[in-house]
């Protein structure tokens, strides 16, 4: 059954979008993350213009974070303060990669951008969780983990306008929170995802939070980055298509609750080099398609 | 007084013309439809165009989209890696292009006529807006246009056939895929004797949104702000819906 998408402007099969939507529903709830890393190249993959790509997913993210922070401040595991801090520097962050966006897309560059940005963070954060993991997995089979420190003190700690954050048992200045929250806004709005696989990273390597409190926080700031990104691509580029949101959302609700339950059956740190080893996977498609030679070297610009 | 002289003159104008073509015309031809609604199931079209000529002769139908500027790219390596380095920006291209005809079209007329009406994909009139660029480079980014369009089915591969029933009926298909272009159509329909153009008829068809498509995409494009703040409002009712069934399950 096709259905015609009034924004993208083409006609698709509704089965594959909602079944695109399971799919990626189905590893965001296994992994707990939101999936636009995924789900991004494979709208683009299907044929769907790039800037309606990244436009729809802010869109969809929006819902998926809603509904997971939701679960999380039921066991209060959200620490407000912090998420307040990381989406002011979330919204100057994303507008500016609005702003951007719209500027690259009139070079000609935005697809180039977009899958560089990939290959590179996809690199960094697949190949440093494949590590964590093995060693992780390897370190339980040899002897117990070491101590470690509850946190340690480097330059970060020097800097001006600290601010006490109760939930996240912190003290430190305001601004690590604002310039993460400020890049991650960035890469938010031209890759289209909500950033939570380089936020979570950054919320526990350079900010030090506790794990419990790092996922809840960080898909409360993600609403409001991706729902400013919403608001921005429509604005701007009209490129947030409501039909296809509703459609990979339908489909991404139900596999996600099928992930979420084959998740409790596996155990952490395979589940983490799995991931990993997914997201580097789709690193390496990416970047292999930029290296080898086009079929065309001739495409065709904005408002085709 | 003045007004039924004005009305007695529009009659006979009109009286005249209609005569005039009558005599005119060897070439009658009509669409099925003159409206294709793009509907929320919609994926594409035929569109039945048929006709009646006087005399032998062959028939050419060609069917344009509006023509828009269109911005091409050039790609090429730069340190291993392919990157859109050079552009383009035609002025003017039709935003769809297909052709059909009774006998293959080299059989039916001199290239230099074929040129003139723009028979054949190989005969439209591209060109680049900057002079600069020499006519061989030209050429490469006119096929290079050409075949994006052909790989979105937007500029036909081949010239379809024009089916004769009996010496004087004839009727052809105008397939529109899935992704067309919306706008005012042109389809001209042309009778071709001895070489050259005897008769030719051009029927607007009209391709638009209609229903709910119209109405999302014509608030996306005049109401922005409010559309963004919809979009956001259904995303959040969503998530809290998904939420509810969550705690349930």
């Amino acid at each position: 059954m096709q259905i015609y998408l009034p924004i993208a402007e083409m006609s698709v099969n509704v089965f594959l979008l909602l079944g695109m939507g399971g799919g990626v529903g189905f590893l965001s709830g296994l992994f707990g993350v939101g999936g636009g890393f995924l789900m991004t190249p494979l709208l683009i993959f299907i044929g769907v213009p790039p800037a309606v790509a990244v436009g729809t997913e802010a869109n969809q993210i929006v819902a998926s974070s809603v509904s997971g922070v939701l679960a999380h401040w039921r066991r209060n595991n959200v620490d407000f303060k912090m998420g307040f801090v990381l989406l002011l520097g979330g919204f100057a962050g994303s507008t500016l990669g609005v702003l951007l966006f719209s500027f690259l897309r009139e070079l000609g560059q935005i697809d180039l951008v977009i899958s560089l940005s990939y290959v590179v963070f996809l690199g960094i954060i697949g190949g440093v969780m494949l590590y964590e993991g093995m060693r992780t997995m390897r370190r339980r089979k040899s002897a117990s983990a070491p101590r470690r420190k509850l946190h340690q003190h480097t330059w970060i700690h020097g800097l001006p306008l600290k601010m006490r954050f109760r939930r996240s048992k912190l003290y430190i200045s305001a601004l690590m929170p604002l310039t993460i929250g400020f890049l991650v806004g960035v890469l938010s709005a031209i890759m289209g995802v909500g950033g939570g696989f380089i936020m979570v990273p950054a919320m526990i390597y350079l900010l030090g939070m506790p794990t419990s409190v790092v996922i809840g926080t960080s898909l409360f700031q993600i609403i409001f980055v991706t729902a400013n990104v919403t608001f921005l691509q429509a604005y701007a580029n009209q490129t947030v298509d409501v039909v296809l949101a509703l459609l990979l959302l339908t489909g991404a609700v139900i596999g996600a609750q099928f992930g979420a339950r084959a998740g409790a059956r596996l155990q952490g740190e395979e589940l983490r080099v799995l991931l990993a080893l997914m997201v580097l996977a789709v690193c390496a498609k990416l970047f292999y398609d930029l290296l080898i030679t086009p079929g065309d070297v001739f495409s065709l610009g904005v408002g085709q | 007084m003045t007004r039924n002289a004005a009305r007695f003159m529009i009659a006979a104008a009109v009286t005249l013309t209609l005569s005039a073509s009558t005599r005119a015309d060897s070439l009658v031809a009509d669409l099925s439809q003159h409206l294709v609604g793009i509907t929320t199931g919609f994926s594409g079209a035929d569109v039945l165009l048929f006709g009646a000529v006087e005399g032998q002769g062959d028939v050419v139908v060609i069917t344009r989209g509006p023509d828009r500027p269109v911005v091409m790219h050039r790609k090429s390596r730069i340190l291993g890696v392919w990157v859109n380095t050079a552009s383009m920006t035609f002025d003017r291209a039709p935003s769809f292009y297909s052709i059909a005809s009774s006998r293959p079209l080299e059989e039916l007329a001199p290239a230099t006529m074929l040129a003139r009406h723009e028979m054949g994909i190989e005969h439209l009139r591209l060109d680049l807006a900057r002079a600069k660029a020499s006519p061989n480079v030209a050429a490469e980014w006119r096929d290079g246009l050409i075949r994006n369009l052909q790989r979105l089915g937007l500029y036909g591969n081949s010239v379809r056939n024009v089916t004769f029933l009996g010496n004087r009926l004839f009727r052809t298909r105008i397939t529109l895929p899935g992704n067309v272009p919306t706008g005012i159509y042109q389809v001209q329909v042309f009778l071709i004797q001895d070489g050259r153009v005897v008769s030719g008829q051009t029927t607007p068809l009209s391709v638009s949104k209609v229903g709910g498509e119209a109405v999302v995409f014509d608030f996306a494009h005049n109401q922005p702000p409010l559309y963004g703040l919809i979009a956001i409002a259904l995303a959040l009712m969503a998530g809290w819906l998904a939420h509810l069934a969550f705690r349930k399950a």
